[in-house]
């Protein structure tokens, strides 16, 4: 396992998401609210590629004619059939207890530390004024 | 300082089996591109009147779809436009990548099944001559569809014979929601000229004909139109085999497209018994349903259903034929089947190749 630099903090901001390569597995990155998430940017039903997906809210009903919406900006609907998943952890809520999409955790570094290393970037200069995004695989 | 920089692709390329895909929906850039083949009369109508669907609804589907333009929201083309509606961008994401060497344009939203009918006529003429100019000329992996006025089946007619001596048109289109069930004698001019030509008459789910869009009436969900389909495909294929058409027209082939299959061998069990029980009433039948269904239908793939366990859809797909199966994407429409996932079964390498491609070279003309 090592870690990998894959962006600069300030290219995501609040509410949007870029996609990335770790050791050639294609990964989306998501902001919410400031916290980093990431994502394979395959659908686990077809292959559809989640970075591409509308991010939305969940909208439950606990009985008929009864409705709740939850998770606003913390849902990401598969481009290709809407499958809907739970960005911070990958759950699916079709049928959550068989379909997960792949989750990654992302940490924020210090350009500083950073600089220390060892860390292997995918074609980011580092700085030691800026902040890192970081993917441990 | 300890950073490698790497020059990763994102994308690993990838050699795949080649493929037919018989459902590619070719969009427009913009309206104006039907122009140089519309008389000023028609594009004066359009602009004054518009096109009226048959339906009570006066714009737009009757039933919003879940994504824009129905379609997926990966397939927007870099220089914008609708989904489908540039060459390049469907070359590649989908040509390349998939393989795609023989793809089936099937243009919906063209003017087929408008009120207007002789407004239909010359809409479908366009089509199909922007079809050549914007797409077969431009790429000889994609075979065009006879786009035809179906109200008037006439015309249909004459339509499709305009084009028996050209290869770049492999199939009639119609859709699954007309003013009367497909096997209705109105429409038989349409089975007799495909039929001369050679070509399958492909039936693509979608249409407003009128009736409501299904047999109990107006649903309130997106969803019940999406499902209903394969109600609407079972309604007119019973119409064409019970009118005679297969009987009559022995050499026509049909494609059903895009309304499921899975639920055809129940079907066609439930005819023969029934009619085996009411023979007397449709004696110009010489053969049983499922003997006609067999020998003259065959099925596009998407949206292939999606049962638990996978194996069961073997089953189903082994009761209708392994070799009446083409496999299709739907591309660029939002309830897309990706070859490399939709069917996640151990298969022989022959119904492999028949499935994903054998098939659509036995059914289309001069592409094997």
């Amino acid at each position: 396992m090592s870690r990998h630099v894959v962006a600069a903090a300030s290219e995501i901001a609040p509410g949007e998401r870029k996609l990335v390569s770790v050791r050639g597995r294609p990964i989306a990155i998501f902001n919410l609210d400031g916290e980093f998430y990431g994502m394979l940017n395959r659908c686990p039903h077809q292959g559809g590629p989640m970075c591409e997906g509308k991010i939305t809210g969940l909208v439950t009903a606990p009985e008929p004619g009864k409705y709740d919406y939850s998770h606003a900006g913390a849902i990401v609907r598969c481009p290709w059939h809407g499958w809907e998943f739970n960005i911070r952890t990958g759950q699916s809520y079709c049928e959550p207890e068989r379909f997960k999409t792949r989750t990654y955790p992302v940490e924020v570094a210090d350009g500083a530390a950073v600089v220390e290393g060892p860390y292997v970037a995918e074609r980011i200069a580092v700085s030691v004024e800026e902040r890192y995004l970081v993917v441990d695989l | 300082m300890n950073v490698q920089l790497r020059d990763t692709p994102l994308v690993q390329a990838t050699s795949k089996i080649a493929i037919a895909d018989g459902d590619i929906h070719p969009a427009r850039f913009k309206a104006s591109e039907f122009d140089p083949w519309l008389d000023q009369k028609w594009r004066d109508r359009i602009a004054q009147f518009g096109t009226r669907q048959r339906q009570p609804w006066q714009s737009g589907p009757a039933y919003p779809k879940s994504q824009p333009n129905a379609s997926r929201r990966d397939a927007v083309p870099p220089e914008g436009g609708k989904q489908g509606s540039s060459l390049a961008f469907m070359q590649q994401q989908h040509l390349d990548p998939n393989n795609v060497v023989l793809g089936i344009l099937n243009p919906l939203g063209s003017g087929q099944g408008i009120q207007d009918v002789d407004l239909s006529i010359a809409l479908c003429h366009a089509t199909n001559e922007w079809q050549i100019a914007k797409w077969t000329s431009q790429d000889k992996r994609l075979k065009a569809s006879v786009v035809v006025a179906y109200e008037d089946p006439i015309a249909s007619a004459a339509e499709i014979r305009r084009y028996a001596d050209n290869p770049d048109f492999v199939q009639v289109l119609l859709l699954s929601r007309t003013s009367e069930p497909l096997g209705s004698r109105k429409y038989w001019p349409i089975y007799e000229a495909a039929a001369e030509v050679g070509m399958p008459v492909g039936i693509h789910a979608f249409g407003y004909g009128g009736n409501p869009m299904t047999p109990s009436g107006y649903p309130s969900y997106y969803i019940e139109e999406m499902v209903g389909h394969s109600q609407a495909q079972q309604s007119l294929l019973n119409s064409l085999v019970v009118e005679g058409v297969f009987a009559r027209f022995p050499t026509l082939k049909t494609v059903m497209i895009e309304g499921g299959s899975a639920w055809a061998p129940a079907l066609a069990w439930r005819l023969d018994a029934a009619w085996k029980r009411l023979r007397a009433e449709t004696p110009h039948l010489a053969r049983l349903p499922s003997e006609y269904i067999r020998d003259h239908v065959w099925w596009t793939t998407q949206p292939l259903e999606e049962p638990e366990p996978r194996s069961h859809i073997a089953d189903a797909i082994g009761w209708t034929g392994w070799d009446k199966f083409i496999f299709a994407t739907d591309y660029p429409h939002w309830d897309y089947d990706d070859p490399a996932t939709s069917l996640p079964l151990k298969i022989s390498e022959s119904q492999r190749h028949d499935y994903f491609i054998g098939n659509a070279q036995r059914v289309y003309r001069g592409v094997a």
